[in-house]
């Protein structure tokens, strides 16, 4: 059916974004705006939001074209902390290798790599301090490699073997561990921005000191869970950090489709009145320095900041994405702010401070350590190789307690095993 | 060890209490005795509700434990998952169940699975109150029963208290509950149970034996019928209002109906129901919902499922139309005494 035109009225059209390249388009990047490192100016942590607002059309940068750490917003780290910065990044792109080798070999369902967003995470939760809680999405696996938590409980979860503390319930890499404040990771997007808001408003409540943090990629803020949260954060003032990882893509849908044509994602800070910074995302250093300025002054009841990561989405969106039916293979090779890990690399040569046969050094160490983790792991089994749970599990947790509904459900399922299995003994 | 005597409630101190009336004091009750609990929802602080639920406890427990939200089910839901993964108890009230659908994500994907999928690393035990039904010419917008939606989740318990006393020992239950729940607060009945003449003037629940609630604390077990009325001649299963219009018509009837009230949709007291229908061998099943995968047609697949052999005549099923709930014709709708009259008849005469 077409529409009459009505008198001299123009006819309506509908604008559907198209990304600037696919795939076996020559990329020219020259659209984005890279400002000069150390250009932007850093207002104080208690300054009204509105001082940070020009910031959200900028871009934090601190590391310049020659390695070095430059102007205000330098946190001035020691070298050690920046080795650790590096390594902990370079240990995260390690063990997406191998896991990413893992599903192909078939040792489990499904993988998601943060390559070329590493920074995003590493540098934030550095940033934080470790009992603050993180909501993450599922792309900051550098949360729980900075904080320490135990590379074979991350490979036992992604086995869903019957080590993995989450019981196989959860597809691979939606981790959950109460134990280095990490949230569990939901596969519904943005619903952790409203939680973390609840976790900071309650933190407040009891007057404790604690802050919370959350992650969410540029995609999902047209979620309405991302603006019922800003609303909330704005309202209650909560001490709240907004991560908006801007890595371009949404599995195959540009960050047009989130609005990006129209404005920064930070920019959305303005219409909500709280902190924005939009920040060089594979720069660590203005990640980082970005991420202690919003934590520094949501601890000092300042209130919620919004952080854009502008990064880019080096892989596919997981191992069921081929990126290359919807993008130019060149977007990786052109991106203008480069990789964060050799970013940090050079920066730390520059200093003096390593080399480049340490950092070989280094990622031959990383390998092993991974290689190793996998190994133990596989002790309790990959995925679809029988070393999973017990087979009552399945029917915990639903709630405290056991319903008569789900134990007479547990004994069907139960039967029905017996009878396809009748040599069967519940482990 | 010494053993402590037994309490009874019927020892307790009364008062006559409307519905309304006994949630406030439940609240109360349990904001005095858990710092955790916080209360949240649009207009329920300084204002204290639209219907009064709220009343007077922002005064008394503060403005960090009472509060208005923004007007989004979507953040008043989601802010209270992380609040309860923090350790409070958060009781958020959505207004008008009505208003539920934008917070559905942060329900059904969220709250109810917490436990489960972080094998219990992180639980979120809210109560979510909010009223429902029609009954007081809400339209579409105001009167709807959406209680299937939630019972249909595994991880969500579902409450609907038709009394005064109940109302007040549920709550606590439902609140000290370390799963979440969803307390559907039948609007009709807040000021007096209605026998489903729309016509005839209010009785109020200072007339009925319900309304004596006794003070202080004290819990109804989630999972527990009751039995409004014993008797032989068929077995009804309602919850809410329809529990004071089934037993109105049935006496009306003069039929000597045996009358549970659910309370607990999920968990379901099947014990009672079973133990009911062997009894009575004939079932009949109101709500006020739309008929088409309303929680009658579960009720009615459990007891056909567990009671087929003791079952004389087809199990009835009384329920509102599967249309939006409309406003003119509002008690056109609504299952009303000829509804559920010709249902009894139908049981009689088989």
């Amino acid at each position: 059916m077409t529409a009459k035109a009505s008198g001299n009225l123009p006819p309506l059209s509908l604008h559907v974004p198209e990304p600037k390249f696919r795939p076996g388009d020559k990329v020219d990047y020259s659209h984005i705006v890279v400002p000069p490192a150390g250009a932007q100016p850093r207002p104080d942590e208690g300054c009204a939001a509105a001082e940070t607002h020009p910031l959200c059309l900028d871009l934090v940068r601190v590391l310049d074209e020659d390695h070095r750490a430059v102007g205000p917003w330098d946190p001035k780290l020691d070298a050690e902390t920046l080795r650790r910065m590096l390594r902990t990044m370079a240990l995260t792109r390690a063990f997406d290798d191998r896991m990413y080798r893992g599903q192909r070999q078939g040792k489990t369902s499904f993988y998601m790599k943060c390559t070329g967003e590493e920074a995003t995470s590493v540098a934030p939760a550095m940033a934080l301090a470790s009992d603050d809680m993180v909501f993450p999405s599922y792309r900051q696996q550098g949360i729980l490699i900075a904080r320490g938590y135990p590379i074979v409980e991350m490979v036992n979860q992604i086995y869903s073997n019957r080590a993995d503390k989450l019981k196989g319930r959860q597809l691979p890499i939606m981790y959950s561990a109460r134990d280095v404040s990490f949230f569990t990771i939901s596969g519904n997007l943005a619903t952790q921005y409203p939680q973390a808001v609840g976790w900071a408003m309650a933190s407040a409540i009891k007057g404790d000191t604690r802050i919370a943090a959350t992650w969410v990629g540029e995609g999902s803020t047209a979620e309405g869970d991302f603006h019922s949260a800003m609303t909330f954060a704005a309202v209650y003032n909560a001490p709240v950090i907004f991560n908006v990882v801007n890595n371009q893509w949404a599995i195959s849908s540009f960050s047009g489709f989130a609005g990006a044509e129209r404005t920064t994602f930070a920019a959305r800070a303005i219409g909500y009145g709280i902190a924005g910074l939009r920040v060089d995302g594979n720069d660590p250093l203005a990640v980082y320095a970005a991420s202690r300025w919003a934590a520094d002054r949501a601890r000092a009841n300042g209130g919620p900041t919004l952080i854009e990561h502008f990064t880019y989405r080096a892989e596919g969106h997981s191992t069921s994405d081929d990126p290359g039916q919807y993008r130019s293979a060149q977007e990786r090779e052109e991106w203008p702010l480069g990789d964060p890990i050799m970013r940090l690399k050079r920066h730390l040569i520059a200093l003096g401070e390593w080399s480049d046969e340490q950092h070989e050094a280094m990622d031959r160490e990383l390998v092993e350590q991974v290689k190793a983790a996998t190994k133990e792991a596989e002790k309790n089994g990959v995925l679809g190789h029988g070393l999973h749970h017990p087979f009552h599990t399945m029917f915990e947790d639903v709630f405290e307690e056991l319903p008569w509904h789900l134990k007479e459900q547990s004994e069907q399922a139960i039967r029905e095993r017996r009878i396809k299995w009748p040599e069967w003994k519940e482990s | 060890m010494i053993e402590e005597a037994a309490v009874s409630l019927a020892d307790a101190p009364t008062r006559r209490l409307n519905m309304i009336e006994a949630i406030n004091d439940a609240l109360d009750i349990m904001m005095e005795r858990d710092p955790g609990v916080v209360v949240m929802g649009e207009d329920v602080g300084y204002f204290g509700g639209v219907f009064r639920a709220t009343a007077g406890l922002q005064k008394k427990y503060g403005k960090t434990r009472v509060f208005d939200t923004p007007i989004s089910e979507c953040g008043i839901i989601g802010v209270a998952v992380g609040m309860g993964a923090y350790g409070l108890r958060p009781v958020p009230e959505i207004q008008f169940a009505d208003y539920i659908y934008p917070g559905l994500d942060q329900l059904v994907s969220e709250a109810a699975r917490l436990r489960y999928r972080s094998a219990g690393e992180f639980t979120a035990p809210m109560t979510v109150r909010s009223p429902f039904g029609g009954g007081i010419f809400g339209g579409q917008t105001h009167s709807q029963s959406p209680e299937a939606l939630f019972t249909h989740v595994a991880g969500i318990k579902t409450v609907v208290p038709a009394t005064p006393h109940d109302a007040k020992g549920l709550l606590i239950a439902a609140i000290e509950d370390n799963d979440p729940v969803i307390f559907f607060e039948p609007k009709r009945i807040y000021n007096g149970p209605f026998n489903g003449y729309y016509d005839k003037p209010v009785e109020p629940w200072a007339k009925h034996a319900d309304s004596v609630v006794p003070e202080g604390y004290y819990s109804i077990p989630l999972g527990k019928a009751r039995i409004v009325r014993p008797g032989q001649a068929f077995t009804v299963l309602a919850y809410g209002t329809m529990v004071h219009v089934a037993a109105a018509v049935c006496a009306e009837k003069g039929v000597d109906a045996e009358i549970i009230d659910l309370r607990t949709l999920v968990p379901l007291d099947i014990e009672t129901i079973e133990a009911s229908v062997e009894k009575t061998g004939k079932c009949l099943i109101v709500h006020e919902a739309t008929r088409t995968s309303g929680f009658g047609a579960e009720l009615s697949a459990l007891v056909q499922e567990r009671c087929f052999y003791h079952l004389e005549v087809p199990i009835e099923r009384v329920t509102g139309f599967d249309t939006p709930y409309p406003h003119s014709l509002e008690w056109a709708y609504f299952p009303g005494p000829v509804r559920i009259g010709e249902a009894i008849d139908r049981l009689m005469k088989a």
